[in-house]
């Protein structure tokens, strides 16, 4: 009989849907940040939707007097130009949420892509791909995203594209390591021996075993990438007025020093976003690295 | 016989796991002369070491121990950390089985030997602790102590590190010297040396040892008595002849027969068959009754107590029919 | 250790190289008309004044002759003429440097020594009460946007409680010390100018408490892990066996060894205090290379952009670096490798 170990090894199952169950299932009053972390983006995100249907005022018209004071009516009181804080706040997960997803998602697509090439292939290519990732991460980040926006002209989009050329590297690193760690494990062999084609080789055996840490990662960079973002629109680079983005919004409060609550509303938002983001992401990296839980 | 200078009366250890308690250790009883070398033997997991750390007061503080422990009559179990403190490192001092990682890796030999002399001497000067330290060195036969002084461990062999610790652990003059392993880390040839120096110590400064192990040859060199414990309890205890001659508890039996000896001609090892049983599945009756080759049906109903015959102690349902000095002959 | 730091050395080089034509190309990608920045879009029309404009500022030329007059200059140490201030990029950042170094500094102390003091009560009083409250306060400095916690601080201690000094580094009335080193605090010493040095060092605690919480959650998280990890170790069990009390364990045996792992972060660290540095700095009218950078930033100044990205750029491999002798010279049994 002809022996295909190909066949007999059994490919360890991908670790990210047996942690999800576990996850889940250990959901006990120890998860309070996980709670927490869930209740924030959740209702964030329901407001991000729903808000033009249930707001008194507009977030970019007049909604009573200008800079007055939390009140009944304005619970986090009016801006320069006579606008409710609270609703511009709201509306900010309108842009914050969305930028720092798609953000990621194509940051890590990038770097994904790349990681897992340089990887798999080795030799040349990895050293090209790899030393390109070097220089990228050679800036310090705020930097490298300030003359790319600058250079691109202000405005959400170059910021967000700023991002991505920030972000990528990080990814590409990581999965590079996860690919190179994955390859040697014995699964890998067997499906070599047992004539397994590259391509199929890289997307169905050493892939599916690489996601645990991006996903972890990932979580974890909303905040960051909600914070970094919200810091170039803050001085000027990224959303323009009179888009109530949460940067921009404190920039606003900045130039109306004495009245706190124009700033307080956006600040806090960016607070909670980001805490939940790293609730989130602890969260997940000790269901899917039970040894690191500590 | 006068008051013990070390006492362990029903000394409990339990470990608080996410599935309740687990009870490590279970009314062990223990003691120690001045001057009397004893020791403490058992497979690893059989809670010798986490009876000795309970001594030190030096288990971890989620850990629930009951019992008592006099050090020269004084009752030391759940006292303040301050008084045990000022008994660490003073009257017991401890020599850890790995010699690898049982030194500070960031210091150097003298200041870690150093450290012992000053903490409990606070009022030497540099230039005496510095002499100190030599002599210690000196003591435990390390060449070129001078030069020594200033290395950091990873510049040691092992068995120059174990030469070390036991420096640290003598520097204060110790009534009571705890060694944990000293020897399993070691080669042979090392162990010897290690061993002599243990004898010395004994001889020259009239320190009582405990000597945790699971070597009984380490034990039949140096001990005066001997505990074996099993699962967190005592199975055996008394002088090391008579028990080296006459085991009269099957478990001591099989142990003495697993010691490799040169006259043995069949050339095996007799390993004891099966694994002590794990915290969590504690059978109701002996604790050894799953691998032991003369349980009767009464060994699985109660655990046995502990029962004096002649000059030792054993908790066996049978020890008073069965006739073990064979067994080392014929194993099983 | 000797080995790691010369392979850092001689990468440099290729790196510095990497991060100059990164911020050249960069540069070509410009929407915006620089020539307006320089010399207005009323003088546009002028073929003269543009011309004039055109070949002061090097804008002529091909791509890759505008590239090697760029590196020639920059080996040089010419990082070109600001469109803002009409000076000298690097006499700029120069000038600007030490205002930086000290907040930076400052707020490295700050941050280093509360997340230290945090990772080992976290440690020390694991998954108890303590622990999660420490854990939590270090976390909270780092989703704290800090523009907005330096304006919050700003307003709350210096407006209301009228307890520290507002933005700036020194007192508007108060006459500044001769410049000397451009570090405020050694420079007011220098003149022997007490108060202003109490001055000087009044202005520096809020923005440096600001930029140093950003940081204290990088580094408590840091260390608590390996703190924990090291207090499992066989030495401390031994170490108390000596009968040293809790305290000196902790400080004297477990924290000697847990900062070395710990050090591998400081690099990491530096990047995260540039990017809270420029943001702190606007908040706090600070005059340093990070409020210098958003200045050139909004104005399109890019001689000045590209000069701040390229020593941000070297002072993160410098850093880099430095934490790599560190890590090397922390340990003995690396040192011995050397």
């Amino acid at each position: 009989m002809l022996f295909s170990p190909a066949r007999t090894l059994e490919r360890p199952r991908p670790r990210l849907s047996a942690s999800v169950g576990r996850f889940v299932r250990h959901l006990g009053w120890r998860q309070a940040p996980v709670i927490f972390a869930v209740a924030v983006l959740v209702s964030l995100v329901v407001i991000a939707v729903t808000i033009p249907w249930w707001t008194p005022y507009d977030p970019i018209g007049l909604a009573g007097r200008r800079l007055q004071p939390p009140s009944a009516a304005h619970w986090l009181g009016t801006d320069a130009l006579g606008r409710d804080v609270l609703v511009r706040t709201l509306y900010g997960a309108r842009y914050s949420l969305p930028i720092a997803v798609s953000v990621l998602i194509v940051a890590v697509g990038i770097g994904v892509a790349v990681g897992a090439l340089a990887g798999f292939l080795g030799g040349i290519v990895d050293n090209v791909l790899m030393r390109l990732a070097d220089i990228t991460l050679a800036f310090p980040p705020v930097l490298l995203a300030m003359a790319i926006a600058a250079s691109l002209g202000p405005g959400l989009v170059n910021t967000a594209l700023a991002l991505i050329i920030v972000w990528w590297p990080i990814y590409a690193r990581l999965m590079r390591a996860q690919v190179l760690n994955v390859k040697k494990l014995d699964h890998v062999d067997a499906a070599i021996v047992g004539g397994v084609k590259p391509g199929r080789l890289l997307v169905k055996h050493i892939m599916p075993l690489c996601w645990s840490p991006i996903l972890v990662n990932m979580t974890m960079d909303v905040g960051q990438v909600i914070l970094l973002a919200a810091g170039l629109s803050f001085i000027g680079l990224g959303a323009q007025p009179p888009t109530p983005e949460w940067g921009q919004m404190i920039a606003e409060g900045a130039s109306n020093f004495y009245c706190w609550w124009i700033a307080l509303g956006p600040g806090m938002a960016i607070f909670l976003v980001s805490l939940s983001s790293n609730f989130l992401g602890d969260a997940l990296r000790d269901v899917s690295d039970p040894r690191g839980r500590q | 016989m006068s008051l013990p200078l070390l006492d362990i009366r029903g000394l409990a250890v339990t470990i608080p796991t996410r599935d309740g308690e687990r009870t490590a250790v279970s009314n062990v009883d223990f003691s120690v002369q001045r001057g009397e070398v004893v020791g403490l033997v058992g497979e690893s997991g059989s809670g010798k070491s986490l009876s000795m750390l309970a001594v030190m007061g030096l288990l971890p503080r989620h850990f629930g121990i009951s019992g008592s422990i006099r050090f020269d009559g004084e009752e030391i179990c759940g006292a303040s950390e301050r008084r045990l403190r000022a008994l660490r490192g003073k009257r017991i001092a401890m020599v850890f089985q790995d010699p690898m990682t049982a030194l500070n890796p960031v210091k150097t030999i003298g200041t870690q030997i150093v450290e012992m002399v000053r903490l409990h001497n606070p009022g030497l000067s540099r230039r005496e602790l510095r002499a100190k330290a030599l002599s210690l060195l000196e003591a435990v036969a390390i060449p070129a102590p001078e030069r020594r002084f200033d290395q950091y461990p990873h510049e040691f062999s092992g068995g120059m590190r174990q030469r070390v610790v036991i420096a640290i652990a003598i520097a204060n003059d110790p009534d009571l010297l705890i060694a944990d392993e000293p020897t399993t880390a070691l080669d042979v040839t090392i162990q010897a040396q290690i061993v002599e120096i243990f004898a010395r110590l004994r001889e020259e400064r009239g320190m009582a040892i405990v000597l945790i192990t699971h070597d009984l040859g380490l034990v039949a060199g140096l001990a005066d008595r001997m505990s074996v414990l099993y699962a967190g309890r005592v199975t055996e205890r008394g002088p090391v002849e008579p028990l080296f001659a006459t085991p009269r508890h099957p478990y001591t039996a099989s142990l003495l027969a697993a010691v490799p000896s040169i006259d043995d001609v069949s050339e095996r090892l007799h390993a004891i068959p099966g694994t002590p049983p794990s915290l969590a599945d504690r059978p109701p009756g002996c604790p050894f009754e799953p691998r032991c080759g003369f349980a009767v049906s009464a060994c699985r109903m109660s655990e046995p107590d502990l029962l004096r015959f002649d000059r030792s102690v054993v908790a066996c349902h049978r020890a008073g029919e069965l006739s073990l000095a064979t067994l080392m002959q014929e194993p099983a | 250790m000797l080995k790691v730091v010369v392979q850092r050395l001689f990468v440099m080089p290729f790196l510095l190289l990497g991060i100059v034509t990164a911020t050249f190309l960069l540069a070509q990608f410009t929407k915006g008309n620089p020539l307006v920045s320089i010399i207005g879009a009323r003088n546009l029309d002028n073929p003269e004044i543009v011309a004039a404009a055109k070949a002061r500022w090097g804008l002529d030329g091909s791509v890759p002759e505008r590239y090697a007059v760029y590196v020639w200059n920059l080996v040089h140490g010419d990082l070109g003429t600001s469109f803002r201030t009409k000076q000298p990029v690097l006499t700029d950042l120069l000038q600007r440097l030490p205002a930086t170094l000290e907040l930076v500094i400052c707020a490295m102390i700050v941050g280093t020594i509360g997340g230290i003091v945090l990772a080992i009560i976290s440690a020390e009083f694991r998954n108890t009460f303590a622990d999660h409250l420490a854990r939590l306060i270090a976390l909270t400095g780092s989703c704290l946007p800090v523009f907005w916690l330096g304006l919050i601080a700003l307003f709350l201690f210096s407006v209301q409680m009228k307890l520290l000094p507002g933005p700036g580094r020194l007192d508007i009335r108060a006459v500044a010390p001769p410049t000397v080193t451009g570090f405020m605090l050694i420079d007011t010493l220098l003149a022997r100018d007490g108060s202003a040095f109490l001055d000087a060092l009044r202005h520096l605690v809020l923005p440096s408490l600001v930029l140093g919480w950003s940081v204290v959650g990088i580094i408590a998280r840091m260390v608590r892990a390996s703190m924990l990890d090291v207090l499992g170790q066989d030495y401390i069990t031994m170490a108390r066996a000596k009968g040293a009390g809790r305290l000196r364990v902790l400080i004297h045996h477990a924290l000697a060894n847990a900062l070395i792992p710990a050090l591998t972060i400081l690099g990491f660290t530096f990047a995260y205090l540039i990017t809270g540095s420029v943001l702190v700095e606007t908040i706090f009218s600070w005059p340093g290379i990070g409020s210098y950078a958003v200045d050139a930033a909004r104005s399109l100044d890019y001689p000045a952009i590209t000069g701040v990205t390229i020593i941000g750029g070297l002072g993160f491999l410098i850093a880099n670096l430095l934490t790599d002798i560190a890590y090397a010279a922390a340990d003995p049994r690396m040192r011995e490798a050397g």
